[in-house]
């Protein structure tokens, strides 16, 4: 049922673990629905230099977490949050239909960590960002 | 790296001899067993010869085996076609459990939505009907109360005989799918005080597409299928010749060796579950001692149960999970829901289910390669980590 990137990425998840001195930290979706996703980046000269997740969930959710690091490491802090699911989604080669939601939380995932590295440099995120969607299954 | 198949409350592996016995109908004996000529006869004498097996596995005479495409079919064709003569004489409310199996919940669901009242009991923490439940349940309108042998997740054996004798007292008809249970506890529709009882072959090492609705001699149910006179007209259509003669071999081979398979089988069960409840944070759902021998239902914290599946199917282990996820569907299994396990809880579930194909060997390399990987993933979830703190 999935495919090839997929499990690679699931057995292999790249950039696995915390970033303890990190400059944004995003966790979205809830234990009730089975899945958090929880980003952490570091940020130098408006460059995301580092990301690292940790996820409590299905293969897809692990694996879009992993491929969404890879994603938007190195690249400038407004072009990480134009990352899509849609981008996440055909990197990894297709996802399952009822599975579309893990690729929704890896980008809102980014997007939250990114809030917060605005917020804690007392920017208002929401203008910028736009609203993070916590869950769009269950509507928590 | 070693193969174990450890999820035969799925399916089975065919056994060799009732795949033997089945060849020669799919082969050379084609005959259509309604015909007269002796090729047809043949047929006709392999079917009743299955049906003569499959009854006397479960006590039952011939006569009351009606044999279906699966336990699916069995379990709608003895709801419905209770529930259909019954609303003609204003009985229009049945009484089942909230953990049953999809066909008999959806099948209810279809009724409900025709008029009829539906009452779920409770099936507690440890997965069993308490028959004064059941009692106090039973109205003047019940026409049927149905409740399964066998839980087919969390394996609980509910007390069928005093829970039949509960409907008997009260008038009131009472089906059991004991697809699950077939093979692995002894059945007796006698003792069980059973009207209608579904059975299904594919469990008990037979072929998919094949099962069987014991109907107690005098009950009356609508036909399932209108055409020939087939299964008594009750279900027409021309017989599944060699899936009905692989069902009767399966069922003679499951009664055969029961008394044996039960002993291995707990040995096994108890040995996975004493090696994996060492796993902080686990445990065992449904009841410890009331349970099929073969079945095993544990939930790890912190991790989910389809990434938990995947990389079990990476070390060459079989299993199944109640996790939404791998359902599809938004919410995990209504079974673990039932035991009032948290929706959290509910998606780190595992399910090992071991037939005679199992070894201790196998139960042994599970236990080596389970810990490690409830470790990675748990290093992996932030949920986890929340856990660990709260604590």
């Amino acid at each position: 049922m999935y495919t090839e990137q997929v499990m690679e990425h699931f057995t292999n998840p790249r950039n696995m673990g915390e970033i303890p001195d990190a400059d944004g930290v995003g966790e979205v979706g809830n234990a009730k629905c089975g899945d958090i996703m929880k980003m952490f980046i570091k940020v130098d000269n408006g460059v995301i230099t580092d990301c690292k997740f940790k996820t409590y969930g299905c293969g897809s959710a692990i694996a879009t977490s992993s491929i969404a690091t890879e994603m938007v490491k190195g690249r400038k802090i407004e072009d990480a949050i134009g990352l899509s699911n849609k981008a996440v989604v055909e990197a990894l080669g297709g996802l399952p239909p009822h599975k579309i939601h893990c690729s929704v939380l890896a980008e809102q995932s980014i997007k939250a960590a990114v809030s917060d590295y605005y917020r804690r440099r007392g920017i208002d995120p929401l203008p910028i960002v736009g609203e993070i969607h916590e869950c769009e299954g269950c509507g928590i | 790296m070693r193969n174990v198949y450890a999820d035969n409350a799925a399916t089975t592996r065919i056994s060799p001899a009732v795949f033997d016995a089945m060849l020669p109908y799919l082969k050379d004996e084609y005959g259509n067993p309604s015909s007269l000529y002796r090729l047809g006869v043949r047929a006709k004498a392999a079917v009743e010869e299955a049906r003569r097996k499959v009854a006397a596995a479960i006590n039952a005479e011939p006569g009351e085996i009606v044999f279906t495409g699966g336990g699916s079919e069995s379990d709608n064709f003895a709801i419905k076609g209770a529930a259909e003569l019954a609303a003609k004489k204003m009985k229009k409310h049945i009484i089942s459990t909230a953990f049953e199996h999809h066909a008999v919940l959806h099948a209810l669901s279809h009724l409900k939505k025709q008029g009829f009242t539906i009452t779920l009991l409770p099936v507690h923490e440890n997965g069993l009907v308490r028959p004064e439940e059941l009692a106090a349940a039973i109205t003047p309108e019940t026409a049927l109360v149905s409740v399964m042998t066998a839980n087919n997740e969390i394996g609980t054996l509910q007390p069928v005989a005093r829970l039949g004798a509960v409907c008997r007292e009260n008038k009131v008809l009472f089906h059991t799918d004991a697809v699950q249970a077939l093979g692995s506890v002894p059945l007796d529709v006698k003792a069980m005080n059973v009207d209608l009882l579904s059975l299904s072959a594919h469990k008990i090492h037979g072929p998919k597409g094949v099962g069987a609705l014991f109907v107690k001699k005098g009950v009356v149910l609508a036909n399932l299928i209108d055409g020939g006179s087939q299964e008594r007209g009750k279900r027409a259509g021309t017989e599944n010749t060699a899936g009905i003669v692989g069902f009767g071999a399966a069922a003679a081979l499951a009664a055969a060796g029961l008394e044996e398979r039960v002993k291995r089988l707990t040995a096994l069960r108890e040995r996975m579950i004493a090696g994996a409840l060492q796993i902080e944070r686990s445990r065992l759902n449904g009841d410890r001692i009331n349970r099929l021998p073969g079945n095993v239902n544990l939930c790890f914290e912190g991790i989910e149960g389809e990434s938990l599946l995947l990389m079990l199917d990476l070390k060459g282990v079989s299993a199944s999970s109640g996790s939404a996820c791998t359902s599809g569907a938004l919410d995990p299994s209504h079974v673990l829901l039932a035991i009032g396990l948290p929706h959290e809880v509910a998606h780190g579930s595992l399910r090992l289910s071991f037939s005679d194909e199992n070894t201790m060997e196998d139960v042994d390399y599970i236990l080596e390669v389970l810990p490690p990987i409830v470790e990675r993933l748990r290093v992996m979830s932030p949920l986890w980590d929340r856990i660990q703190l709260s604590t």
